[in-house]
């Protein structure tokens, strides 16, 4: 049985139920127990499982974040909130050295089963000190796995997974996302396994990849690119680490062509992964170069229109795929 | 109206057997039983003389960078002796005489010191973490590992060792805080050598003691002399009882001297006083703990002699097992990436053993041997 539910309430069914399922799992950051989490994410949680479980924290994100760590090496599974995953960023020595690098360097010993979530990404005018897209930046790292979902269901589907997985997960939550009302199944085994990209727009003249709220912006513009004869297949990636390489490669082959949409700075992106991917695996099936459409290479601007210039949108987007297609 | 004070406090500072021979019998006493204080002492015999291996060992080029324990031995041995064998020790890597005190087989350390991450799969049942070597990150580990012990309802609390330097760094000050505020029994333990490889401490600190870091997180915090054995133990005995009773976590500040070099790759006359090294030469935890067990008529020369040679012995079989431990193959480089594999990518990475750095694309490398 599925019905339609927001986003963030998918986010909090994922913890609820997982919470309830296993008692190793709490959940910890600031605001996230009085306060119901700073984007409402976590509402009824603390009322359900109380202050044991679900702990408001100080402002220390290196703090929540160690503790997190030393708490999952003892064999539990803490979900650890940051409020924005800007904020991550003071936190980067335990959740990029210490974390994903547990395991290997014990030998094996301690594993590190820890999920950090929170919201990325820019639109907000939140300014650029607070609208970091971290997934270019962090996937990089070995060791740990990334998960970005674009709809209420696989946000949900995705985030039952991560607790459940014994290895260090970043969840990319998009603030910007949250209020989307979708279909989600009440089914509590829905797991949304990582390296299983989803095909929400099938087509047959350009592959279009995406991760997290971008996926929306391709939505849209192969609905407008339709209009002018160019049919688009939309993948979302779901998971950044690691990376369905097939699902897009199948893809590049049938449409000779790709796009691929990722809202981090351009250079050294998921964007150029995926890129130079796609042209090692299929460089006889492309038409044409591969096309990445990325955020400006500035800092977020504070002014509205600025910053959505500066975002991954349908216009670059159908402008990219229009190049990528010999249709312009 | 007139200026009070809204607070005043004073620090603790815990000595009970001093480098002079005076033993404070009244808090002494009962603490480490006649046997168990011939024991310890010969656990610092063998640290100390694994210490001089371990330098020869680099020195000799068979083992990388070792950072000496000399004259700290009474510190960790202390904390050791005085937790429950279920405790979690949480080390930097100054800690060794009280691992081996816990049970560690020295070959670990020098697997660790030899570049060898099987010197860092510490048994479980040790309750010990792998040395960390990035200043200050254990101790938000010990806090999270404390707080778990917490949450299962276990009876095991976490002392983590860390450096008069390493109460500069965020992380400190963050897993202090924590601790105090979500009343974690978790125990903080400053070895203050006095130097942060060529940084004297009143670079870290300028307050009179380290010890009072802790009043500002509202925890309960002591100095005591760190080469003195007894006193070690009594204040961790101390710290422990509030970890277990109350959740209340300590900060302990044991003043010792690092009589080595930092590391192999330092050499500390470029930046100390010979004078000062001298002093505390005569502060060495060993002289005043052999002097004690002697005017206890506990020890004499033969003794000494024999647990030397005992000690010559230990640590020479450890030297052996860790030297002649089967290389590992280069196969297993991604062993130990992540727990659970379910990406192919990572499967072939493994299997194949290339990486990004010749391709991601099997096909356009020419066919290499797969590596078993």
């Amino acid at each position: 049985m599925s019905r339609v539910i927001e986003f963030r309430d998918a986010l909090c069914e994922a913890m609820t139920e997982e919470m309830v399922r296993d008692e190793r799992v709490f959940l910890m950051g600031e605001e996230v127990a009085e306060y119901d989490g700073a984007y409402k994410v976590s509402r009824g949680m603390l009322e359900q499982f109380g202050s044991r479980r679900v702990i408001d924290t100080p402002i220390s994100e290196s703090g929540f974040s160690g503790l997190g760590i030393g708490a999952a090496m003892h064999g539990l599974r803490p979900i650890i909130e940051f409020m924005s995953w800007s904020f991550s960023l003071v936190a980067a020595d335990p959740i990029l050295n210490n974390a994903p690098k547990m395991l290997y360097m014990s030998g094996g010993q301690f594993g590190c089963p820890i999920v950090f979530r929170g919201n990325d990404g820019a639109g907000g005018q939140l300014g650029s000190t607070h609208s970091w897209c971290v997934e270019s930046l962090y996937a990089n790292v070995p060791g740990l796995k990334m998960a970005i979902p674009a709809f209420p269901s696989d946000a949900k589907g995705l985030l039952k997974t991560a607790i459940r997985d014994d290895d260090p997960v970043f969840f990319l939550e998009s603030e910007r996302l949250l209020a989307l009302k979708g279909e989600v199944d009440e089914d509590p085994e829905l797991l949304i396994p990582f390296g299983t990209a989803n095909i929400p727009r099938e087509g047959t003249d350009c592959t279009l990849v995406s991760f997290g709220r971008p996926v929306h912006f391709c939505l849209e513009a192969a609905e407008e690119l339709a209009g002018q004869n160019i049919s688009c297949e939309v993948i979302d990636g779901r998971s950044i680490r690691p990376l369905d390489v097939p699902t897009i490669t199948r893809s590049v082959r049938k449409t000779n062509a790709c796009v691929v949409v990722d809202q981090s700075w351009p250079f050294a992106s998921i964007a150029s992964e995926v890129a130079a991917t796609v042209s090692e695996q299929c460089f006889d099936d492309l038409d044409h170069p591969v096309v990445r459409v990325n955020s400006d290479d500035v800092p977020a601007p504070y002014a509205f229109d600025l910053e959505q210039e500066m975002l991954p949108n349908a216009r670059k987007i159908c402008q990219a795929v229009r190049t990528a297609t010999y249709s312009s | 109206m007139p200026i009070t004070k809204a607070f005043t406090t004073e620090i603790d500072y815990v000595s009970i057997l001093d480098e002079h021979g005076n033993f404070d019998a009244q808090l002494g006493s009962d603490l480490i039983s006649n046997d168990e204080l011939v024991q310890l002492y010969e656990q610092m015999l063998t640290s100390r003389r694994f210490d001089e291996v371990a330098f020869k060992l680099q020195r000799s080029g068979r083992m990388g960078t070792y950072p000496q324990n000399m004259g700290q031995e009474a510190t960790s041995l202390g904390a050791a002796f005085a937790l429950e064998p279920h405790d979690w020790l949480v080390p930097c890597y100054r800690e060794n005489t009280g691992l081996f005190h816990r049970g560690l087989p020295m070959e670990y350390i020098l697997l660790h010191w030899m570049g060898d991450e099987r010197g860092n799969q510490i048994p479980r049942e040790l309750f010990m973490t792998p040395l960390a070597i990035p200043i200050g990150t254990q101790m938000l580990h010990a806090t999270g590992l404390a707080w778990a012990s917490k949450y299962r309802g276990e009876s095991n609390i976490a002392c983590t060792f860390f450096g008069d330097g390493a109460t500069s760094e965020g992380d400190f000050h963050e897993a202090m805080n924590f601790a105090a505020n979500l009343d974690i029994p978790v125990i903080f333990f400053c070895q203050n050598n006095h130097w942060a490889i060529s940084v004297p401490g009143h670079i870290q600190c300028s307050a009179p003691t380290v010890a009072q870091r802790g009043v500002a997180y509202g925890m309960d915090c002591v100095q005591c002399d760190g080469n003195d054995i007894f006193a070690v133990t009594k204040v961790v005995k101390d710290a422990a009882q509030r970890a277990r009773d109350n959740n209340r976590p300590t900060f302990i500040e044991a003043v010792t001297y690092r009589l080595g070099d930092h590391t192999t790759a330092d050499d500390a006359r470029r930046y100390r006083d010979e004078e000062e090294v001298e002093m505390w030469k005569t502060r060495d935890p060993m002289i005043r703990m052999r002097d004690h067990l002697k005017s206890l008529n506990l020890w004499n020369d033969s003794k000494e002699a024999a647990a030397t040679e005992k000690a010559e012995t230990l640590v020479a079989e450890a030297v052996k097992r860790a030297e002649e431990i089967a290389e590992q193959p280069v196969s297993e480089i991604f062993d130990s990436m992540y727990n659970t594999i379910d990406d192919p990518e990572m499967i072939r990475q493994r299997q194949t053993m290339r990486t990004s750095s010749i391709g991601q694309d099997p096909t356009q490398v020419e066919s290499t041997e797969q590596v078993n």
